[in-house]
């Protein structure tokens, strides 16, 4: 039981940080090459963000799901591509502002390559976001993974998780009570555990930056 | 001079509704787009759609007979030309799991959504703008910090955790107050069996308010540390006009937003809290639909949702334009 119950929290978690991985790498990538050279390729991208963010998150991925089965690979990649709207968004505004200051201006005039100035000057300043973006989008990857394996459409028995427990055991929850209660206790603690850690990071970053959190948290509003 | 440019700005049409023109051309092209990603989702099933739906052991005859049904031994200009036209015309096609018309069964589902989104977000956002005006009104008293820490957690859990929790606490182990599940009797409407609807709109209000509290509370605390609200406090105004004539208007535009996207967010939400109740919405019904691979019925549901995040979003920056004094004139 415990090892099943520890083995099912290492999936969730692998997969979790697998499709955050991916979403936030492809969606500030996206983001930030679309604020910086600005014309049709940022038109583009935004249009494509527009799209996608026309299927809730957890949709996309039921609907992906439905066609080609509970594969884990396809999950990971689903849940990933979920994210990539809102990462490529927060990330966009925050470069639009970043490449309006001065040094940019400055190497843009010393004839310094796009790539590298997205790459050496941008992508380090563009690090606090990135943290934030990363600890959100982790919550949420844990928070749908395990949502859909509640649902039913999780990776099979082998790499059962945390969701896929509840349901399966809900059936006897009277019966057997922490058959549910602790798988339903570990996602909890997980989940509460990384929005405080994004809270925080948010918080510190805030404090750099000498703006008021309010204000702050109204422009970080996810959409 | 001055009356000149009036009279050229008078001519044309005003920002507003030139605004809401270009957001629906917008919107209809999204929908477009998403309607055309749908059927190209379905289409580019690997192998054929219809062993895919019938199994591998089906005999050719009943292949052969989907197939025309499905129109699949058509080019793929023809079908989606047919599935376009066949959706903008009404005729939505029959379910493959049952052979029922697709709208006859979405219809009732669609109408309980909406009425679980519709009392869950009222209810969400009187309590969440409530409680978090009252938090920015009282900034870093006990009550301000205390319903901080509380809702950082609660905004972390999970729908499905949360109705768990629920039916262990409510209607299972710990009391038996309410039914742990609310199907609601078949040819009847949720709102005439309110007592089912209790458990499943609690736990999509306790998923809304902690957002709504704190983006209210932090829209309100800017509003009531601007200079107006100290110029207003300056003239000796008292506490309670300052706060409701001068800053509350200021916090209402980035509220409505909020609102919005919390509309937005119970469009995800209800399908996994359909599920656990099992409520008969369109929430249920896709993921029912997802296990019977029943692709009409998938089509339809994922572009109802769609359309709702493209109606509700032109219709929150609408009213957020409206509500924000500074921003209503043209630039």
């Amino acid at each position: 039981m415990l090892s099943r119950v520890l083995g099912g929290g290492w999936v969730l978690l692998a997969m979790a940080f697998a499709a955050t991985t991916l979403g936030v790498a492809v969606g500030s990538a996206a983001g930030i090459y679309a604020a910086y050279v600005r014309g049709r390729i940022d038109g583009l991208v935004m249009r494509t963000v527009d799209v996608l963010l026309a299927f809730p998150q957890i949709i996309f991925a039921l609907l992906l799901v439905s066609l080609v089965g509970p594969k884990l690979w396809l999950i990971v990649l689903a849940v990933g591509i979920s994210h990539l709207p809102q990462v490529a968004r927060v990330l966009r505004s925050a470069t639009l502002d970043l490449s309006e200051r001065d040094f940019i201006k400055v190497l843009e005039l010393q004839g310094m390559r796009t790539h590298r100035i997205i790459t050496k000057e941008l992508l380090p300043n563009l690090v606090s976001p990135l943290m934030v973006e990363i600890g959100i989008r982790l919550t949420y990857s844990i928070i749908i993974i395990s949502g859909l394996s509640f649902l039913g459409f999780g990776p099979q028995p082998p790499a059962a998780n945390w969701g896929t427990m509840i349901n399966t055991n809900r059936v006897a929850i009277v019966a057997n009570p922490w058959g549910v209660v602790v798988p339903a206790l570990l996602i909890a603690l997980l989940t509460i555990g990384t929005n405080t850690f994004t809270d925080a990071v948010a918080r510190v970053t805030i404090g750099l930056e000498r703006r008021t959190e309010e204000a702050a948290l109204l422009e970080s509003a996810p959409t | 001079m001055v009356v000149v440019t009036g009279r050229l700005t008078a001519k044309r049409p005003h920002p507003i509704a030139q605004l809401l023109w270009r957001r629906a051309a917008l919107g209809v092209a999204t929908l477009l787009v998403v309607a055309t990603i749908v059927f190209l989702a379905t289409e580019v099933l690997p192998g054929n759609a219809a062993y895919a739906i019938l199994g591998h052991t089906a005999s050719r005859a009943r292949v052969i007979a989907l197939e025309h049904q499905l129109h699949l031994n058509r080019g793929i200009f023809d079908q989606y030309w047919i599935w376009l036209t066949g959706l903008l015309s009404g005729r939505l096609g029959d379910s493959l799991a049952n052979g029922m018309p697709v709208w006859g069964q979405v219809e009732p589902r669609l109408v309980n959504s909406a009425f679980l989104v519709l009392v869950s977000g009222a209810i969400g956002t009187v309590l969440g703008v409530g409680l978090g005006a009252l938090a920015a009104l009282r900034k870093d008293s006990f009550f301000d910090h205390a319903s901080s820490v509380v809702f950082l957690g609660v905004a972390a859990l999970p729908t499905f955790v949360v109705a768990i929790a629920l039916i262990i606490l409510l209607s299972t182990l710990v009391f038996h107050l309410l039914p742990a599940v609310s199907m609601i009797s078949p040819g009847t409407y949720a709102w005439s069996q309110p007592r089912l609807m209790v458990l499943p709109v609690t736990t999509l209000v306790l998923i809304i308010v902690p957002y709504m509290q704190r983006m209210t509370r932090a829209a309100m605390v800017e509003a009531l540390e601007s200079d107006y609200v100290e110029m207003a406090r300056l003239k000796g105004l008292s506490e309670r006009r300052v706060v409701l004539v001068h800053a509350l208007p200021n916090a209402v535009g980035p509220t409505i937003q909020v609102i919005g996207l919390v509309f937005l967010y119970l469009a995800g939400g209800i399908v996994v809290v359909e599920t656990v109740f099992d409520f008969p919405g369109i929430g249920q019904g896709l993921v029912n639909a997802v296990a019977d691979r029943d692709l009409p019925v998938i089509q339809i549901i994922v572009l109802i949702l769609a359309a709702f995040y493209v109606v509700i979003n032109i219709l929150t920056d609408v009213i957020a334009l409206l509500a924000t004094p500074r921003r209503r004139i043209a630039r």
